[in-house]
């Protein structure tokens, strides 16, 4: 029996911190590509043509019903073994998290300029704006608007998801609290708990922020 | 790929594909119970219920499920010197209160959008806060909430896979475990893997669709509200005729 030590607690919160910091960087690099990726994804599925669009979106279909930590460990193993063992398993990690929530994101944007009315491309259709004005200047500003808090609530789901990266070696809390219990035969009473309170802490705001803005957005009428 | 391999370690799977099943089922469980819970407590009118029900819910959302799991599994051991007679329980409660708490948000908004006509018509007949409660509004919110709690049902079994993290033998962990054998592939078994899971959701999404039909079914709607009876407004009248 080994309950909870102050002590501990204050030596391992560096080494936890260093962990969460890593969350962080993977958070920064897969939130990046998941806002851009779905929307690239979304666009293409108003835009591509049908031979294009059906495939992308089966492969979507498929990525988010199936877990992270199967997929995870299949493209890891895949891009070591015959692709380049050279890849990090933070880069392979935060590519896949990065589609995984792509998946979720388009489906966000896609719902953002369905919720578009009608009248907004008959009227671009009649002033016979070009193809990009129409999406740049008229599709794009609106469907952000719509979309943003949805999106925003994906990127924060991501940020809990990134010690599935764990398995296969990048040195998020979990592994900073392996690696220190490894040492000191104890530790994970205050590792595990001191990283969950580390996720709230930072989650927590950013959610009431994200809930404060949809509400203002379902105010606004637009 | 070479099926071959697949097809030979396919008896070894089936006691996992029985955990991997039995964590999410169990956790699903677990999950509607606590969102019900949490749902009634967070939609209640008193701040001493309400309240209490919040700090929960905050809490199991903004502290990773994965790292929850992890505290179940080897925190909650030392601390409180208890352990769950069965490993699968670890997983079970771990995915069953998080994703619980994600869907009391679900079963909140349901309640919160059935309109208030009914309440005071319960409340007029003198239909005692029980029954008001479990046979008028909830009946009325279920359909509403079916789509949202089916995509936490997929993201549960997604979550599943997770277990195998803490040593519990699931699909996951006995592709690990297959895989590493030299000459099975580790990559053929992680991609048979997928294929399995995604069967796994495609049947969770028939299933809850059928649940979905038959609840609408039972309070008197079809698949949609029809034009006409949107058109004749009156939000309270409609629903209040198709009771």
């Amino acid at each position: 029996m080994d309950g909870w030590s102050n002590e501990r607690a204050a030596e391992m919160f560096p080494m936890v911190f260093e962990g969460f910091v890593v969350v962080l960087q993977v958070t920064a690099v897969s939130g990046v590509i998941a806002i851009l990726l779905g929307l690239l994804v979304a666009i293409s599925d108003q835009t591509a043509p049908f031979w294009l669009r059906r495939p992308v979106n089966w492969i979507m279909q498929f990525v988010r019903n199936t877990p992270l930590l199967v997929q995870v460990l299949f493209v890891w193993y895949a891009t070591s073994l015959y692709i380049n063992p050279e890849w990090t398993a933070f880069v392979v990690g935060s590519a896949v998290l990065g589609i995984h929530y792509a998946s979720y994101t388009s489906e966000s944007y896609r719902a953002g300029i369905e919720a578009i009315p009608k009248g907004q491309w008959e009227a671009a259709t009649a002033l016979s704006l070009p193809r990009h004005r129409v999406w740049l200047a008229i599709i794009l500003p609106q469907m952000l608007r719509r979309s943003t808090a949805a999106v925003a609530n994906w990127l924060i789901a991501m940020f809990k998801e990134v010690p599935t990266l764990f398995a296969i070696g990048v040195l998020e809390m979990l592994a900073m609290v392996d690696r220190y219990a490894g040492l000191n035969y104890t530790g994970y009473v205050e590792g595990y708990t001191i990283a969950g309170l580390l996720f709230l802490a930072a989650s927590y705001p950013v959610a009431v922020a994200t809930r404060r803005l949809e509400i203002r957005l379902a105010k606004s009428n637009f | 790929m070479d099926w071959q391999i697949v097809i030979d370690s396919l008896p070894r799977y089936a006691e996992p594909l029985w955990v991997t099943v039995q964590v999410t089922l169990g956790s699903a469980a677990v999950a509607l119970f606590v969102a019900f819970g949490l749902g009634l407590m967070t939609s209640s009118k008193h701040l001493i219920v309400r309240t209490p029900a919040r700090i929960v819910v905050e809490f199991f959302r903004g502290s990773s499920v994965i790292v929850q799991l992890f505290w179940f599994a080897y925190a909650m051991p030392q601390l409180l010197g208890f352990q769950f007679d069965y490993a699968i329980m670890v997983g079970i409660m771990a995915l069953g209160l998080n994703y619980g708490s994600y869907s009391s948000e679900v079963v909140r908004a349901a309640i919160g959008a059935v309109p208030k006509g009914q309440w005071e018509a319960a409340t007029a007949l003198s239909l005692s806060p029980w029954t008001r409660t479990w046979r008028v509004v909830i009946p009325q919110a279920w359909p509403e909430m079916i789509p949202s709690l089916t995509s936490f049902a997929v993201m549960l079994l997604k979550a599943s896979a997770l277990v195998s993290m803490v040593s519990i033998i699931d699909l996951t962990a006995m592709a690990n475990t297959i895989g590493r054998v030299p000459g099975n592939e580790l990559l053929v078994q992680y991609g048979f893997l997928l294929v399995v899971y995604f069967i796994l959701a495609w049947l969770i999404w028939s299933g809850m669709r059928l649940l979905e039909r038959r609840a609408k079914r039972g309070i008197g709607i079809g698949a949609r509200p029809s034009k006409k009876a949107l058109a004749d407004g009156h939000g309270v009248q409609a629903s209040g005729g198709a009771m």
